[in-house]
């Protein structure tokens, strides 16, 4: 099949809108991705159709609903290669799992013990390690990186000890655009005795990874990333893990027995699962990973490929433009400057002109602070962004170029 | 000239502008004008902190007039501020604890309201009206 942009820009009517009177250019893509019609369509089937409750009711609404709800989780098991389907938690999204998986670690460590997290990471993935860390005085140490925006192996493998019980790191850098040798890590992690949680957030919707071979001991992304709904995501984890990890909230449906005595917890994956779910977000989750893989990973792997060869061949034609991170295994993300101009500027001036970038620190401070630099702006491609609106955003930063200079 | 004189006459001078190419050069340039804080002024306590650009504030009480100076590490903010500082300087605290800011709308810049533009209009209106509150405290005792 060949990759037909064109056919592809179809399914996504946002990308039919006008943004202050030119088409709009979205590369925004990994803030979260836009919404094909197949997801829209699926949402509105759930609401229209077949809106209940899950898990509890006998009648048919509630069958169907939970059904769907039980269906879309296979959906994901598979594309994730997980195990089991009990192994896939729902969650709110990434940083639900992350705080979930940092809260349970909470009873496995003590004081002296150490985590290790990666100078890539966003500030989601910071705070609830150091929170963690403040609670069990256990010691927070820091994976350093490179000019190129990589991970300094070495450095990794001399922090790794026997002390270290956890090691957290982002399979893509959501700043740079980094792919992390995550299968590295989790090999090396292994051998010193300590778990291995990876957020995909950055990485699920331009590849497809293989937990079960990565033999990963938890996992976590977002469906809106993936062009699935807000407020929505998974962990995965062992089972042998999440057998071990306490509940992280209490509520309906994380139950097994009640009384006022006594409490017995459901079983997987209901244990982490209290409280009525996103039942629509979960069901479209499923429509979503369907869609990506209507389109096959390998093409959409190769098409973002060419586009970010483009844009990073072409911005770098304009004089003062430096990009950050260079790493040779990337995504599609160009984050770059352009000299004596602040990013904020660049994002405002493009924006008039339609095109939709992120400009900021990208919520990874120390990834800024390593470069002393405020932010950057940040161009993140999908597959169903095309070379002509590179090209607007080429011209869009020259000409923000010449106004602010 | 009263605050509203003033207001009136930046809503002239931008109605002038058909194009928002133009309304930003110009807001640029009067960036490059603005009154700017000395720089043993830019402390931790006369940022206003955002997510986007810096932006440090500064407010003296001057014959009764609350007189400000500014700076941004970003251009466009600088233009937004020294828009505000030709609005608000030189004015009596009262007043300035009065002022309606509607003439933003009018200006076209009603965009940087937005509470997305952590750095925008908003968080800089109230901390010049914040000083402006401290002066006239000063002067009622």
């Amino acid at each position: 099949m060949t990759f037909n942009v064109e056919k592809i820009r179809q399914d996504f009517p946002i990308l039919q809108r006008k943004v202050n009177g030119y088409p709009l250019v979205y590369f925004d893509n990994a803030a979260t991705s836009q919404k094909p019609q197949a997801v829209i369509d699926c949402m509105v089937d759930y609401y229209s159709h077949y809106n209940a409750n899950i898990h509890r009711g006998v009648h048919t609404l509630s069958q169907e609903a939970t059904d769907a709800y039980e269906a879309a989780r296979r959906k994901i098991q598979k594309h994730f290669q997980i195990l089991h389907p009990e192994e896939v938690i729902f969650t709110s999204g990434t940083t639900h799992g992350i705080n979930l998986v940092a809260h349970g670690f909470a009873n496995f460590l003590k004081k002296g013990d150490e985590v290790l997290v990666s100078a890539l990471e966003h500030h989601s993935n910071i705070v609830p390690w150091q929170m963690l860390c403040e609670k069990t005085g256990a010691i927070l140490k820091v994976i350093p990186m490179n000019e190129a925006g990589e991970l300094v192996m070495d450095a990794f493998e001399a922090l790794l000890s026997e002390k270290t019980q956890l090691v957290f790191i982002n399979h893509v850098s959501n700043a740079l655009g980094t792919i992390n040798p995550i299968a590295e890590i989790i090999d090396k992690a292994h051998a010193k005795g300590a778990a291995v949680l990876v957020d995909g957030a950055q990485s699920c919707a331009h590849e497809k990874p293989n937990l079960a071979e990565l033999d990963v001991d938890f996992y976590v992304t977002s469906a809106h990333k993936m062009c699935g709904p807000t407020g929505v995501g998974i962990l995965y984890g062992k089972k042998q893990w999440l057998e071990k990890l306490p509940p992280y909230q209490g509520g309906g449906e994380m139950i097994k027995e009640v009384t006022f005595e006594k409490t017995t917890y459901a079983e997987l994956p209901h244990k982490f699962e209290a409280g009525t779910p996103n039942i629509c977000g979960g069901i479209a989750f499923g429509a979503a990973v369907d869609y990506l893989n209507s389109i096959g990973f390998d093409e959409i792997e190769a098409y973002e490929k060419e586009l970010l060869h483009y844009a990073t061949q072409e911005l770098l034609k304009i004089e003062g433009l430096k990009i950050y991170g260079t790493s040779k295994k990337k995504t599609s993300v160009v984050s770059f400057n352009i000299k004596d101009i602040h990013p904020y500027d660049i994002g405002t001036i493009v924006d008039k002109l339609g095109i939709a970038v992120r400009t900021g620190h990208h919520c990874a401070q120390p990834v800024m602070q390593f470069y002393k630099i405020p932010g950057t702006v940040r161009a993140s491609f999908s597959f169903y962004n095309t070379k002509e609106e590179i090209d607007k955003l080429v011209e869009a930063v020259k000409k923000a170029k010449s106004m602010l200079s | 000239m009263s605050i509203s004189q003033i207001q009136e006459e930046i809503i002239e001078e931008f109605s002038l502008f058909d194009d928002w190419m133009d309304k930003y050069e110009h807001l640029i340039e009067m960036g490059k004008s603005l009154p700017i804080i000395e720089e043993n002024l830019k402390t931790e306590d006369k940022l206003i902190k955002g997510c986007q650009s810096k932006v440090w504030l500064h407010a003296e009480l001057k014959e009764g007039k609350v007189v400000y100076t500014a700076d941004s590490d970003a251009i466009i903010t600088k233009g937004i501020i020294a828009v505000l500082i030709r609005v608000f300087s030189h004015q009596a605290p009262e007043h300035i604890v009065e002022a309606n800011t509607q003439f933003i709308d009018e200006i076209g810049l009603k965009e940087h309201l937005s509470p997305t533009r952590a750095n925008g209009l908003v968080s800089m209106i109230k901390q010049m009206k914040l000083y402006a509150v401290a002066f006239q405290a000063q002067i009622d005792n």
